[in-house]
């Protein structure tokens, strides 16, 4: 079986491959609920009730052929670090690391496919992608799903479809989700009205923000809401067109912002590159902050196009878990803003400073035809 | 300002919109990070801080059915109450919807954009589905039969409908 290092090390092939139509969209995230018909629910469930359960889905996943040398773990098994790199990394719920005995975790080995044993649900099936590929996420987790079918009976209702614990994931289970990196729109301060509009149409978005400021990152996360009453693929479509359509209007701002200030956007990325490049000690939200400036750089052509993957990786590879993983030792929030400034002076040591790469000539395909900051 | 989980000051400020109606949950540095509030990716803490907001938010349980007071329902499988789902918000098992089908249909009015399934179907369940649809068709013939007062008609469906649930007709297989 695979062990925890060799399938954290490398990075998810979803968090670099993200060289797709959509620069602003980071992944495409679809999740499914399952139940077994006649199990109690994990949480209602007597703790033999609920290795039963854990005894007859761990060998029906296992079995899955895409799960062939997959990391298969129980999470007791899993110690505090190694729980919250799976969760930095997306590949399981924050609720499912804090659980231990008679519940599990199986990650395929290129981290596509993760399925959760006993979560909430007795399994939350998972597939990432890079970019915006929620049909084709579905579609290859759906045929898992499937598959399953002939050795699990899932609970399902003709009229309420799939049973889950909770009401609010009844009929398709199905939740996708998509990640976005909307600097233009933040920078132009449309952000507000674009996420609004968004929300009035009945899908979720989700931002972090801190007190008087732009949103962590600039990260934010659009999915369904209504899992009842609608397709599968009528909520990825509709989910799918309005993804686009943010992804659309970041795009205007960005050109909107070159035409009119390309001073101002230099300057910000810039100083972004200065300190990413410079500083001994830096802390998560500031390291955010300035690597997706960074990111933008690397989408409007100010630095090579592969920096953006660069930037995904390392949005990853600083967050908490992820240092103490790297360091073998638990840190505290001094060391980790060392190791982490550390580790981004390393990574950017060879990558060409924005002088250096003029913006007009090596311009990234989705944003080809911008106009060149030094133009206007 | 403080934290909506405890009285410590608030920090971290998380707005989420849901169906056009913005929330706000203030957060002290402590709770955002036991919360995962912090995780800056916002990718996985987003079913949590749901939760989360949903316990600080709306105390009232609203939406949800009122327990009954003094008779409780009870599932006979896993011996789930309606007191139950106010605590913990969740079911006990799949029997629970069909003990509390009634209880729980105007909730799912207020989640979801319909009131039935229209996506996948196990394989095996095919044929249920089937069964069910015709139960459903001849329901419907029933209550029509019945308001045009043709009385014999409608006698004759309803016996249908009695009729313990037969296979397939070989004529008509339920996967062509």
């Amino acid at each position: 079986m695979m062990r925890f290092n060799t399938l954290i090390t490398p990075p998810a092939d979803w968090m670099s491959g993200g060289q797709t139509e959509h620069g602003a969209v980071l992944t495409s995230r679809i999740r499914l609920a399952r139940n077994l018909r006649h199990h109690p629910f994990p949480g209602w469930a007597k703790r033999d009730e609920r290795n039963a359960a854990f005894d007859l889905l761990r060998p029906a996943v296992e079995a899955l052929p895409v799960m062939k040398d997959a990391f298969s773990q129980q999470l007791s098994d899993l110690n505090s670090v190694q729980k919250q790199v799976l969760v930095e990394r997306h590949l399981a719920s924050r609720e499912h690391a804090a659980r231990g005995d008679g519940s599990g975790i199986v990650i395929e080995r290129r981290q596509t496919f993760s399925f959760m044993l006993n979560e909430e649900d007795h399994l939350r099936m998972q597939a990432i992608r890079p970019g915006l590929q929620l049909q084709a996420a579905f579609e290859a987790l759906s045929a898992l799903d499937t598959a399953l079918e002939s050795t699990l009976e899932f609970a399902f209702d003709p009229t309420l479809g799939y049973l889950t614990t909770c009401p609010t994931n009844l009929g398709t289970g199905l939740r996708a989700s998509a990640m976005l990196h909307l600097p233009g729109l933040v920078l132009s301060d449309q952000i507000g009205p674009v996420l609004q509009a968004v929300g009035k149409i009945g899908l979720a978005v989700r931002g972090l923000y801190g007190e008087g400021t732009e949103s962590l990152g600039n990260l934010y996360q659009i999915s369904n809401q209504s899992t009842l009453g609608e397709s599968e693929e009528t909520i990825i479509r509709h989910l799918e067109r309005v993804i686009s359509q943010v992804a659309h209007h970041e795009q205007n701002a960005r050109e909107k912002l070159l035409e009119d200030d390309p001073e101002m956007v230099s300057d910000k990325i810039g100083r972004a590159y200065g300190v990413l490049s410079h500083a001994h000690i830096i802390d998560s939200k500031e390291a955010l902050n300035h690597l997706s400036l960074l990111r933008l750089g690397g989408s409007i052509g100010i630095f090579p196009a592969d920096t953006e993957a660069l930037c995904d990786t390392l949005l990853m590879d600083i967050q908490p878990a992820h240092l103490q993983h790297h360091a073998s030792r638990k840190l505290s929030p001094e060391e980790r803003d060392s190791l982490r400034a550390k580790i981004i002076r390393k990574r950017l040591q060879n990558h060409p400073s924005p002088a250096t790469c003029p913006p007009s000539n090596d311009s990234h395909p989705p944003t080809g035809d911008l106009p060149s900051p030094d133009e206007s | 300002m403080k934290c909506d989980f405890c009285d410590a000051k608030a920090t971290v400020f998380l707005t989420q919109l849901v169906e056009g109606q913005s929330k706000k949950v203030c957060l002290c540095e402590k709770c955002a990070q036991e919360r995962g509030v912090t995780d800056p990716t916002g990718f996985s803490m987003a079913d949590l801080i749901l939760g989360g907001m949903t316990a600080a938010t709306s105390q009232g349980g609203e939406g949800l059915p009122d327990p009954p007071p003094g008779a409780t329902k009870k599932c006979p499988t896993c011996g789930f109450t309606l007191e139950d789902l106010h605590r913990v918000r969740r079911f006990g098992c799949a029997e629970c919807y069909a003990t509390f089908r009634e209880e729980i249909a105007p909730m799912l009015r207020g989640l979801h954009r319909g009131l039935s399934h229209v996506g996948k179907v196990p394989e095996g369940l095919m044929a249920l589905q089937v069964k069910h649809q015709r139960l459903q068709d001849l329901r419907t013939r029933l209550d029509q039969a019945i308001s045009s007062e043709n009385y014999e008609e409608a006698a004759g469906i309803r016996d249908e409908t009695l009729r313990p649930a037969e296979p397939p007709s070989p004529q008509a297989p339920a996967a062509p």
